[in-house]
Formats: C-alpha cells, sequence, structure tokens
C-alpha cells in the first residue's frame, strides 16, 4: 500500500463528485501529496541525524529531540492528507450500494441481460435525494478533519516558523543545552506551502458546500410537483405518482410484466 | 505518488497539445524530471552530512548550512516542475467539459438512438484549439512561462548566481569569530545546476514560440474569416 494505490482508491470517487470536487482532489494529489513526497520527506528526511546538541552527554540529544518534536510534521501531514481524503469513499459507498439495488431491479424486472447490468455500473449519477446528503456529509467531515489538523498542528508547534536553536534542560541534559535544528529555513517554507494549500482546501469545500445546497434550493424552487418516496427507483421506470398499485406488486417481488412499465414518452 | 503519476496525468492533454507542446512535453519530462530523478538528487543527497566547518563548536555546521542554504537546489526544481506543469490541467478541464457538452447534445439529439460508436468517437476525438479552448491555451502558457521564470529568479536570487561556490565564510552564532565551511561537489552540483537552467530555459523559448504560433495561427483564421475589403 502506497500513495499510488491510495490515489487509485479515491479518484474512483471523481466521477460521481461536482466540479469543485474534483478541483479539490487535484489540488490534493498534486500540491499536497506529490509535494510531500518528493520534496517534503527529503527536507525532514535527516531530522533527527542533525539534530545536534552542545553535549557530549550520552542520551542528551534524543531526549531533546523527542521532548521538541513529539510528532514529525511529515507524519501529521500524511496522517492528515489520509484522513481529509478518506470522506470522498462515503459517497462512493453509497454510490455502489445504489448500483446494488439497480442491478436487482433489472434482474427482478427481468431485463437482467449482461448489457442492461453494464449499463448500470458504468451510470453516473446525479447528486439528489439521499446521494446529496451522503456527500453533503462528507464534505463536513473533510472540512472538520482539515480544521482538526490545522489547531493541532497549531497546538505542537504554536507559530509557522522553525526556529534554529531550542534550549534543552531535560534529564539527562546537564544544565541547559543549547541544540541545533537542521534545515530550519527551508522546513518553514515548506511548513508556510503546506498550511496554504490546506486553507486552499477548506476554502473549496465550503465553496462546493454554498455550490450544492445552492443548487438543491434553486430544485426546489423549480420543483412543482413534490417528489414521492422512493423517488429515484420510480424515475428508474418513469411511474406515475397516481399508479400505487405497479409500485406495490414490484414491492411484493411478483414479477414484473412489460404491460405494468410506465410510457418513456412521460 | 510521484513523477510517474503526474506524467500519466499530463500525457492526456498531449492528445490535445500543438505540436510544439507536445516537443514541451517530452523535454520537460526526459530532461529534467528524469534527469533530476536519476542525477541530480544523487549529487545533492549528502549536501548537509558532507558539508563541512572549520570548527568543532556543535551546531555551528547547522546554523551556517542553514544560512547559506535557505532552500535546496533539487526542492526549487521539484516544486518550479509541479507548478510548470499544472497550467496544462485547466486545458485538461476545459476539453473534459466541452466533451461533456457535446455528449449531453448527442444524447439529446439522438435519444435512444446514440450509438455507443458515436459516444466512443467523441471520446476519442481531438479537439482543435479554437475559441474558448484557445483562451484557455493560451493562459495555460502564459502561467508556464511566469512559473517558469518566477523559478529561474528565485535560484538566481537566493544563490547569488548560478555557480557553486567551493568555500563559505560563516559567522552566525555560536560558531567562533569567523569560520570556513566547505561544500560538497561544488563543481559538479555548477554542471547540473547549468544544465537544468538550460533545459528551462528551452522550455521557456518552446512556450514563446508555442504562443507566438497560436497567435499568428488566430490571425490567419480571423483574416480568412473576414470577407477582403
Amino acid at each position: 500500500m502506497n500513495w499510488a494505490s491510495f490515489y487509485t482508491v479515491v479518484s474512483g470517487v471523481n466521477r460521481h463528485s461536482t466540479g469543485i470536487g474534483r478541483i479539490w482532489l487535484s489540488v490534493i494529489f498534486i500540491f499536497r501529496i506529490l509535494v510531500l513526497v518528493v520534496a517534503a520527506e527529503s527536507v525532514w528526511g535527516d531530522e533527527k541525524s542533525q539534530f545536534t546538541c552542545n553535549t557530549q552527554q550520552p542520551g542528551c540529544n534524543s531526549v531533546c529531540y523527542d521532548q521538541f518534536f513529539p510528532i514529525s510534521h511529515i507524519r501529521l501531514w500524511a496522517l492528515q492528507l489520509i484522513l481529509v481524503s478518506t470522506p470522498a469513499l462515503l459517497v462512493a459507498m453509497h454510490v455502489a450500494h445504489r448500483r446494488h439495488i439497480d442491478q436487482k431491479i433489472l434482474k427482478l424486472s427481468g431485463r437482467g441481460g449482461a448489457k442492461d447490468l453494464e449499463q448500470v455500473k458504468t451510470q453516473k449519477f446525479k447528486i439528489t435525494g439521499g446521494l446529496w446528503w451522503t456527500y453533503m456529509i462528507s464534505i463536513i467531515f473533510r472540512i472538520i478533519f482539515e480544521v482538526a489538523f490545522l489547531y493541532i498542528f497549531y497546538l505542537i508547534y504554536p507559530g509557522f516558523k522553525m526556529v534554529r536553536l531550542v534550549k534543552c534542560d531535560s534529564y539527562p541534559c546537564p544544565n541547559t543545552v543549547d541544540c541545533f535544528v537542521s534545515r530550519p529555513t527551508e522546513k518553514t517554507i515548506f511548513t508556510v506551502f503546506m498550511l496554504a494549500v490546506s486553507g486552499v482546501c477548506v476554502l473549496l469545500n465550503i465553496a462546493e458546500v454554498l455550490y450544492l445546497v445552492g443548487k438543491a434550493c434553486a430544485r426546489s424552487c423549480q420543483d412543482s410537483n413534490p417528489e414521492p418516496r422512493g423517488a429515484w427507483i420510480s424515475n428508474k421506470f418513469l411511474y406515475k405518482v397516481n399508479e400505487p398499485n405497479q409500485i406495490k406488486s414490484l414491492f411484493q417481488g411478483s414479477p414484473i410484466v412489460t404491460a405494468a412499465y410506465c410510457n418513456h414518452s412521460q | 505518488m510521484s513523477w510517474g503519476t503526474l506524467y500519466t496525468q499530463l500525457g492526456g492533454v498531449n492528445k490535445h497539445s500543438t505540436s510544439l507542446g507536445k516537443i514541451w512535453l517530452s523535454v520537460l519530462f526526459i530532461f529534467r524530471v528524469t534527469i533530476l530523478v536519476l542525477a541530480a538528487e544523487s549529487v545533492w543527497g549528502d549536501e548537509q552530512s558532507d558539508f563541512t566547518c572549520n570548527t568543532q563548536q556543535p551546531g555551528c555546521k547547522n546554523v551556517c548550512y542553514d544560512h547559506f542554504f535557505p532552500v535546496s537546489h533539487i526542492r526549487l526544481w521539484c516544486l518550479q516542475l509541479i507548478f510548470v506543469s499544472t497550467p496544462a490541467l485547466l486545458v485538461a478541464m476545459h476539453v473534459a467539459y466541452r466533451k461533456r457538452g457535446e455528449k449531453k447534445d448527442i444524447i439529446a439529439s439522438q435519444g435512444e438512438r446514440s450509438k455507443t460508436n458515436d459516444l466512443e468517437s467523441l471520446k476519442k476525438k481531438r479537439l482543435h484549439i479554437t475559441g474558448p479552448l484557445w483562451w484557455t491555451y493560451t493562459c495555460s502558457l502564459f502561467f508556464r512561462l511566469v512559473f517558469e521564470a518566477g523559478f529561474m529568479y528565485a535560484l538566481y536570487y537566493v544563490y547569488n548566481g548560478f555557480q557553486m561556490p567551493r568555500l563559505v565564510k560563516c559567522e552566525q552564532w555560536p560558531c567562533p569569530n569567523k569560520v570556513d565551511c566547505f561544500i560538497s561537489r561544488p563543481t559538479e552540483k555548477t554542471v547540473f545546476t547549468i544544465f537544468m537552467v538550460a533545459s528551462s530555459a528551452t522550455c521557456m523559448v518552446l512556450n514563446v514560440a508555442e504562443l507566438v504560433y497560436l497567435i499568428i495561427k488566430a490571425l490567419m483564421r480571423c483574416s480568412a474569416k473576414s470577407p477582403p475589403a
């Protein structure tokens, strides 16, 4: 398992995302994961080996490093990226569930040919109904995780600047000892960069929430007919709202006669 | 996630590029990304561990290294390559948007009878760079130029030129007085710096040529459309 397989898993969700969602995904993969892997990891690569303390006391170096860097920036960012990308899988699960139901309906109705099932597999779903709520929840979780990690980052490393020198007086260091951090300026540059891109991602997520809410409001204003329950199922067969018997027979599992289908010209 | 994934993403855009754009992409990936990964990274690999200062004062080496190398060449080049490759994705997004519109048109006009052949051929169709796509493409070229020039200037500014000195004199605290510090592999680093700068300049020239070509093509199209007075 590596970032490449993670990328394959998460980018599968791309098909059902909005335009803003796709931009967000590209920003995550190009400006955060790619930069992390090709650049940032080598900057932090020698953070412990080149952390030097002005003492010959054995153990002082390790203890001071541990005190000032409880968790490395790189690990925090990796965790952040994994947690932030994962809510998209909620959407993937919902879509898979819907496809499964669709295929079941097709099979029940006797239209379960290989071609029809294939069509269901590749069908793109619109973000309406239950899927809209799942999508919204996934975006809200994304925002919560991003902000939580930004806050944790601020708690552990207040300020964005990496200091050159830290003064350490933990046992076994004698009195107070000067310890020098490796590549502080380069680390500051990358920290600021990663935090800025994180901020951009939060803004994109907020924009996506507003876009979805706006679209839903516009849809409900345009829709004069109230949607019946199980609307997405009835939309498949274009059932009339005033034909409850056909819907009843569908759910009772009795074989659906072709004549029972509503005319597609509706 | 690595350069390979970025290459796959950009390779898809290649279909809708001009010939100069295709040459640019090849130069980018062969002369810059591959050289960076296969050669430059090993030259700069021991930049800090082999940076030696003429002192036993603990911490002096770290501080002097940080003072003279605020950001490593390798990281600057990685960021430059990422930023320079990204505007091509604008074009990819525009093409995807256009194809989606055309697909909707096909389905709307032919309805149930829309053949899979038509949709498949739409997927493989190469779009001509006209209309709004021309503007998107030109903007992406412009951004590429801006990023290339920006990063080249940043490299020149941070390191006062493209040559790597053998020796730097450091008087940052906690170094006692003035201390001589020696850089590892300065000549090899200078050679690769000049190589990368030259490739970057070549890419800029290709971008400018592509921009001029697109403008001339657009002007020719305009003059062909409007009847002569």
